[in-house]
């Protein structure tokens, strides 16, 4: 089907910064498209970025966007959430802003099951500030920071954001475009926290000290290790090692929202107080 | 006018209402007042202890440095709050629960009120035990009127005990002015 | 304070603080526990649900501050309220409020320090980080009020302030402070004026969020509100997208300084006491200048002829005003609960011409007016 993505985009902002080939690109579209079959108007959306390659998104989108503090966007989406709960909030975060220096607030959003996407383009290193190795960066990949091999193990951030609460958590990878759109549609459907790992490209910063800097050769690696969830279920340990589960992986229709609860709590005080 | 009191105490007591009802009673009548409590975080069950200052004219300084009346109900409270009294000035203890220096009985007017025994004995609930404890202070200080702490009293207390708080006031009241009538 | 008492409340500056936020229409508190100034996040949880506003206790106090300004872009009027480690760890958001002029109010109620230093004690060594805590060129508004009358009405002024000019504004308070209960009247509501930030009401799609070219603060637009905006901790021109236009981010940054030193009378405020006559100055504020009145009562008993300036208003710091009841005194005692902060100031107001008295102390007990009065003494 032919698709309209310009009533979203800032053509004037075009061309972006990203290098050619970055994954950052097919996370965009993607959004895109979730927000267009989802009918919701760019005036109702908030897209809210911290620091980084991925941060600069919003700039290039016709929404409310703010770019904030490395690894804050997260609470100055909690703030505007919270005070108008009847819009759309997203967060668009790298591996280190979102999981490093922002780690705190994504768990705790998590937690709170406050109505928020947060979506990490996972691309396993600091691209923006020149290839320092992050929380995601594999064990033994080179680094900036790591010329000799990554020695920190690395997080699983899908396993990360289950065990703290959010009830909705997703991955997907560049290497598949369409299946990206369809669970970020699913994540902005879904009543209370929802996080989508994407796992990306950054040939530039990663790819290049690690035999991967033609951006095809890296995305080839991404999209040979994503398996199935029902495919992962049966492989064996080993097999895991090599592979990452890709899907819907939790979700948990249940869990109260918490603006939702926070305002029932407004409406019970004032009837007390009417009573 | 300018006065200072401090009641002291251990952490549960329930002792930093008097102070409050002082100031209540201080801005019926149209005076200042001000108060500070130890703070939570401070104490922890140790020794806590609420100043009051009240005053005819704007309170400048906020701490006390002169106190005109203390009382306390646990010897740790008073060996740590027990200064800055000024001399003479009439300090209420629980003999049951306090111990002083023997040099503090020549140095201020010293006046044995087993203030938790009459609680429990008149009142029969241990929250009654600032409302007794600021009895006493009625009865030997004239800071405010008796009907001012009256009044605050009632409008702090929790509806059904107006009568058990005016109870335990005249409980300390009776038994300082029947100490101080002895002594005089 | 007669009124006949019953209308005098016996509150604990923290709770003056959170009282007078919600009247001046405070609608969003994001904080984090910290002592001394948690009574303010323990009353605005209170009060917040009970007028339809919303409270939340982040998880940690940089997120703290990045609510306050997210709820603020979303046309929240936000307040946050910290002590010293808390202040620190604000900053670089902060800083963002600066940058995207995002109004909010921003408590301080200072403790001891460095690091972790006195949490349950007062001290007054924050002086100079409100002004320069953050990292690059801003301006500051900060108020540091002394009478718990005093901190309700600054407190709203704080927020009138923050509104008007687009921007944080620090209010200054210290345990002694925080924890002092003392009699507040609420004013009336309706009898307090509360101003309300500007709005912007042109066509939202061709909305500038940083249009300044007809006045210093550009008017505002909260998110949702039809224009698709942006912002960012960036220099940024007046489409909010960023720029590295020299001349641009230099007329901007001058811009910056101009909404606060360009209506200075609009936010100045100094209160004097015993000043006619006077020989011998004193400066002080906040707190200390509580002890520093005392004393300067006490040495006029004493015929000595002395007379006191209280900035209210600290940043921008009252220069012209202090030199003006500087310049003729014989000598300046500046007593401060630090090491010295304030007195550089006062120091550079009177052109280094005028001697000054020190006066300074930390560890946790305040200043008392007998301090202050030796010092004076000592002068005269």
């Amino acid at each position: 089907m032919a698709f309209d993505y310009m009533p979203y985009i800032r053509q004037e902002k075009m061309p972006h910064m990203w290098c050619p080939g970055c994954g950052i690109g097919t996370v965009m579209k993607s959004m895109i498209r979730s927000f267009s079959e989802l009918e919701w108007a760019p005036e109702d959306i908030a897209v809210v970025s911290g620091i980084g390659c991925t941060s600069r998104l919003p700039g290039y989108l016709n929404v409310n966007t703010l770019h904030t503090t490395h690894g804050r966007a997260i609470s100055f989406a909690t703030g505007i959430k919270m005070h108008r709960q009847d819009k759309h909030v997203v967060v668009i975060s790298g591996d280190g802003d979102g999981s490093a220096i922002g780690g705190n607030h994504l768990i705790h959003a998590a937690r709170r099951n406050i109505d928020i996407t947060v979506i990490i383009n996972n691309n396993n290193i600091y691209g923006m500030t020149g290839g320092q190795y992050s929380p995601t960066t594999p064990l033994g990949a080179k680094a900036a920071t790591a010329p000799y091999g990554n020695l920190e193990p690395s997080f699983d951030l899908v396993k990360l954001l289950t065990g703290a609460g959010a009830s909705f958590v997703a991955r997907g990878q560049v290497g598949n475009g369409k299946q990206v759109a369809q669970l970020l549609k699913k994540a902005f459907e879904h009543k209370g926290f929802s996080f989508v790992e994407i796992v990306s490209n950054c040939h530039t910063q990663f790819g290049r000290r690690n035999k991967m800097a033609d951006p095809m050769n890296m995305v080839n690696w991404i999209n040979d290790r994503a398996v199935s969830e029902r495919k992962w279920e049966k492989m064996s340990d080993d097999d895991r090692a090599k592979h990452f589960p890709v899907g819907v992986l939790h979700e948990d229709t249940e869990r109260p929202e918490y603006c939702d609860t926070y305002e029932k709590l407004i409406a019970k005080l004032a009837e007390q107080q009417s009573a | 006018m300018h006065f200072e009191a401090r009641f002291s105490a251990v952490g549960g007591q329930g002792i930093i209402l008097a102070g409050t009802i002082i100031a209540d009673a201080a801005f019926l009548e149209g005076l200042q007042a001000a108060g500070s409590p130890t703070y939570t975080a401070q104490v922890r069950g140790g020794p806590t202890k609420v100043d009051v200052i009240v005053d005819d004219d704007a309170i400048l300084f906020p701490r006390t440095s002169e106190i005109d009346f203390f009382l306390s109900l646990a010897t740790k409270s008073y060996k740590q709050f027990g200064v800055d009294l000024k001399p003479g000035v009439p300090v209420v203890i629980d003999p049951n629960l306090v111990e002083i220096p023997k040099e503090h009985e020549e140095l201020y007017t010293i006046y044995r009120i087993p203030i938790i025994d009459l609680t429990a004995k008149n009142l029969g609930r241990m929250v009654y035990t600032s409302a007794v404890a600021l009895g006493t202070m009625v009865a030997l200080t004239d800071v405010v009127s008796e009907e001012s702490i009256r009044e605050a009293l009632k409008r702090r207390a929790p509806k059904g005990t107006e009568m058990y708080n005016m109870k335990a006031l005249d409980v300390g009241i009776n038994a300082a002015k029947e100490l101080h009538a002895t002594m005089a | 304070m007669t009124d006949n008492g019953h209308n005098v409340k016996f509150w604990p500056g923290n709770i003056v603080v959170a009282e007078a936020a919600i009247a001046a229409g405070c609608n969003f508190f994001g904080g984090y526990p910290i002592t001394p100034s948690s009574e303010i996040a323990h009353h605005m949880s209170a009060l917040l649900p009970r007028h339809g506003g919303h409270f939340i206790q982040m998880e940690d106090e940089i997120g703290a501050m990045g609510s306050v300004i997210g709820a603020s872009l979303a046309g929240a009027k936000a307040l946050t309220a910290t002590s010293g480690p808390g202040m620190s760890l604000k900053l670089e958001n902060l800083g963002f409020g600066y940058m995207v002029e995002a109004p909010c109010v921003v408590v301080n109620v200072m403790r001891g320090g460095p690091s972790t230093g006195l949490p349950t004690h007062p001290a007054q060594a924050d002086l100079m980080q409100a002004r320069w805590g953050t990292h690059g060129d801003h301006p500051t508004i900060a108020i540091a009020p002394s009478f718990h009358q005093e901190i309700y009405m600054e407190t709203i002024r704080a927020f009138n302030l923050a509104e008007q000019f687009r921007m944080p504004v620090i209010l200054l308070l210290d345990e002694v402070l925080g924890h002092l209960s003392e009699g507040v009247i609420p004013p009336e509501p309706g009898s307090f004026e509360i101003i309300n930030r500007k709005m912007d009401t042109g066509d939202p799609k061709t909305f500038l969020p940083y249009n300044v070219e007809k006045e210093d603060v550009p008017p505002f637009r909260p998110y949702f509100d039809g224009a698709t905006w942006h912002t960012t901790g960036l220099n940024h021109d007046a489409t909010g997208f960023p720029t590295t236009n020299p001349e641009y981010i230099k007329s901007d940054m001058e811009r910056h300084i101009r909404k606060v030193l360009g209506n200075r009378d609009k936010i100045d405020k100094v209160e004097y006491y015993m000043a006619d006559d006077a020989e011998i100055g004193v400066i002080s504020f906040g707190s200390t200048a509580r002890a520093a009145m005392a004393a300067v009562k006490k040495a006029r008993e004493a015929g000595v002829k002395v007379g006191m300036l209280r900035p209210v208003t600290v940043w921008p710091f009252p220069k012209d005003q202090v030199y003006e009841f500087g310049r003729d005194k014989k000598y300046l005692v500046v007593p401060e609960f630090n090491m010295g902060q304030m007195v550089y100031e006062v120091e550079r107001a009177v052109h280094f011409d005028r001697p000054i008295k020190r006066v300074n102390k930390v560890g946790g007990v305040p200043i008392y007016p007998n301090e202050i009065l030796a010092a004076i003494e000592e002068v005269a």
